[in-house]
């Protein structure tokens, strides 16, 4: 059978016409789910806004388990099978592999979410993302997140067989390019996650209708966490190699030093998948040198990953950037950087949102005994969603810039609108995450829908700096709404009403050409850093780090004495 | 456009590194390795820990122990439910229970003392949250944990549930009195 690919003119990418089509429907599902979650995220954020206190109780736990299956889970894993058959198919020019299995997987996760969202519709459901028993969900609830999961698992096994395929026909020179290399570290961890997802989630579905009597609730909770935390090490895996992605794709940037990066992702690998044990902290029943050796990643050589990636991304670009003459003082190569194209602004915002935000704040709350200060705060959503919705969800719209005006062939629809999307999402989602974390410093809950406490029999009241900070959060939440409404706006406009664009890139059954090895790297003859301002920066970013730190542990010294 | 390229050494692993990404290398490393030596460092030299103690329970057995503390040592009830209140001598053994939708019973200790604070639920899981010093704990039905706790501020401290239970998880509330002797 010949297979059809077309070469796109404006990007040079290469697409495999069936791997096309389901990067574009992989896509396009995950967008509808994200405004669909979007939609719920308003809702949770205008009942946490006191002054707003939007829904009742029960539908605020049932909006609430929605918001986090729906952008956890299916948002981001729909879009990563799009990535995964892009960094496969399209980046090595070869087919993709067995596309009917693909299109099953895609077909089950599909069902998979919809069946899982029956049931939380159903209202008997409403066990928060988590659902942790005892507390029971309805058996369909389980099911439909066990075929969204096989689902995704083929969609992995598709990616590794498109490798084999690729290194089989020789589609490409040397070792695979490194944003593939990452797609590649993301889908190792991805069937890690589902493995431990399916661990967990079978034996409870066989609970909640009856065949097993009973689930240890905290056997639950470690595994369930090998699925829950990891599956967002996919995501950082995954957006990590989007800022490579985007890096060359608008600056022709390569990478400092492919064995650093390379290595960096091996970390990944290796540790990242430890964090299990960061929701565990002040569980009782588990060891202390389990949850130091596991919180912290082994020696936080994770951590150390993500601190390299955190270099090398903006190294690169000022390399690049230095290259084309903008070489003067620290940052005349930041300043001078596209910062009206989103899918550089979006991409900057992103690493930026998740150093500084999610990352420092993640290794804070998973130092073993400051969780005693932070656990089930409305700080560890405050942690999260700067990695999730910064990091993750914020990268991955700004390769949609990119990627859906090439995929259908039409232009960006409203580009004025796109042009300031990424600083209102970026800068709504950023301040509402500091918010949650100052009040959850303070106290207050998170999943909690009165921090009034109305109907409880003793009262207690938060002081009138937590009911400020939830107020704000209320407010920019609602702006990162907007934010990420503005988003949905401008890619289904795009894909619906977008100009089209007359390519003539047809396709055809010609073979592609073989991918060639990029060009060697000039040497670095300078006696100095060859990116001195990524450094400087760099340093800024380890100073905050420094001092948050020991402030938490400077709170934490403050409380009982207990052991 | 390299990193969509394969990279230009066949063996990615020979590719040169810069000083910068060295030097970072290494001052990063350093700050992971103090990060981590940190919290064995404070199991020893910190006074704010859980050392892990705990035991497997039942809520029946679990419910006997508190009800057994309760009638040994209430010394009064509030509010218009009679929650009972229960100051256990200093020093001894205090069992809390988490339930839908109270933390069980309400507490009285003494300012200095050193107590062994166990906490279990009797059916799904919680969260302990007192508040305002903000000390957290996960409390999980079949697990009795044991926190050797001296309040050393007297006041009127709130435990509230930061675990979500269900419908009316928003009211689940106990109390702990610190008193001065």
């Amino acid at each position: 059978m010949s297979e059809l690919f077309r070469t796109c003119p404006r990007s040079g990418l290469v697409f495999h016409k069936a791997a096309e089509s389901l990067i574009k429907f992989n896509a396009v599902t995950a967008v509808v789910f994200l405004a669909v979650g979007g939609v719920l995220g308003l809702l949770v954020v205008m009942t946490r806004w006191p002054a707003v206190h939007l829904l009742s109780a029960d539908l605020f736990y049932q909006v609430l388990t929605g918001h986090g299956i729906i952008m956890l889970l299916v948002w981001i894993i729909f879009f990563e099978m799009a990535v995964l058959y892009f960094c496969s198919s399209t980046l090595l020019r070869c087919r993709l592999a067995t596309p009917r299995f693909a299109w099953l997987g895609y077909v089950l996760m599909l069902g998979g979410a919809a069946i899982t969202g029956v049931a939380i519709l159903q209202g008997g459901s409403s066990v928060m993302m988590t659902s942790y028993v005892p507390m029971p969900a309805a058996p369909h609830f389980y099911l439909g997140l066990i075929l969204f999961a096989v689902g995704a698992l083929i969609g992995c096994f598709v990616f590794l067989g498109t490798l084999v395929v690729a290194k089989n026909e020789r589609t490409y020179e040397g070792s695979i390019p490194l944003v593939t290399f990452g797609a590649l570290t993301a889908c190792i961890i991805a069937i890690f996650t589902i493995a431990s997802g399916a661990i967990i989630l079978i034996p409870t579905f066989l609970w909640s209708v009856g065949y097993i009597s009973n689930i240890d609730p905290l056997m639950y909770r470690v595994i369930w966490w090998a699925m829950g935390h990891s599956s967002q090490q996919i995501n950082v895996a995954a957006h990590v190699s989007v800022w490579y992605a985007i890096a060359a794709i608008v600056f022709g940037a390569r990478p400092m030093s492919e064995r650093v990066s390379r290595g960096a992702f091996l970390l990944y690998i290796l540790f990242l998948q430890l964090a299990s044990a960061h929701h565990i902290l002040v569980d009782p029943g588990v060891g202390t040198e389990w949850k130091i050796f596991n919180t912290s990643y082994a020696m936080y050589l994770a951590v150390l990953a993500s601190m390299v990636h955190g270099l090398t991304v903006p190294g690169s670009i000022e390399v690049a950037q230095r290259e084309k003459g903008y070489t003067n003082g620290m940052f005349e190569w930041l300043r001078k950087a596209p910062w009206g194209n989103p899918v550089f602004s979006g991409m900057f915002i992103s690493l930026v949102g998740f150093g500084f935000l999610g990352g420092i704040t993640g290794v804070v709350m998973g130092t073993e005994q400051i969780n005693l200060i932070i656990h089930n705060t409305i700080y560890v959503p405050g942690h999260f969603h700067p990695t999730v919705v910064l990091g993750t969800t914020l990268a991955f719209m700004a390769l949609c810039y990119f990627l859906v005006p090439v995929l259908f062939r039409r232009e960006l629809f409203l580009p004025g609108l796109a042009k300031w999307q990424t600083y209102l999402f970026g800068g709504g989602t950023a301040l509402m995450s500091l918010f949650m974390m100052g009040a959850g410093t303070l106290g207050v809950a998170r999943r909690h829908w009165d921090m009034a406490f109305s109907g409880a029999p003793f009262s207690f009241e938060f002081g009138g700096a937590a009911y400020m900070m939830m107020g704000l959060t209320g407010i920019f939440g609602v702006i990162s709404v907007i934010g990420g409404a503005a988003f949905v706006i401008v890619i289904v406009g795009t894909i619906l009403l977008g100009k089209k664009i007359e390519d003539k890139s047809e396709y055809s059954t010609a073979r592609p050409a073989v991918l060639p090895m990029a060009p060697p790297a000039p040497a670095n003859t300078g006696t100095g850093f060859i990116a001195p301002g990524t450094f400087a920066l760099a340093v800024v970013f380890l100073a905050t780090f420094v001092v948050y730190y020991f402030l938490n542990w400077m709170y934490l010294s403050s409380v009982w004495p207990m052991k | 456009m390299s990193a969509l390229l394969p990279p230009s050494e066949r063996i990615w692993g020979n590719h040169p590194l810069d000083k910068v990404e060295g030097t970072w290398i290494a001052i990063a490393l350093v700050w992971c390795l103090f990060m981590f030596f940190m919290m064995p460092y404070w199991h020893v030299f910190g006074k704010q820990n859980y050392a892990g103690e705990a035991y497997r329970t039942t809520p029946a057995v679990y419910s006997a122990k508190v009800e057994k503390m309760v009638e040994a040592h209430t010394v009064r009830k509030e509010t218009a439910l009679d929650i009972p209140v229960v100051r256990p001598p200093a020093g001894s053994d205090v069992y809390l229970a988490g339930r839908l939708w109270s933390w069980y019973p309400a507490l009285e200790l003494e300012k200095d003392q050193t107590y062994r604070l166990h906490i279990s639920s009797l059916d799904w899981q919680h969260g302990f949250s007192l508040q305002p010093i903000n000390v957290n704990a996960q409390v999980v039905p079949g697990y009795e944990m044991v926190l050797t706790i001296t309040p050393d501020k007297s006041g009127e401290y709130t435990i509230i549930c930061n675990e979500f239970c269900g419908a009316l998880h928003h009211t689940m509330m106990g109390k702990i009195y610190v008193v001065d002797r």
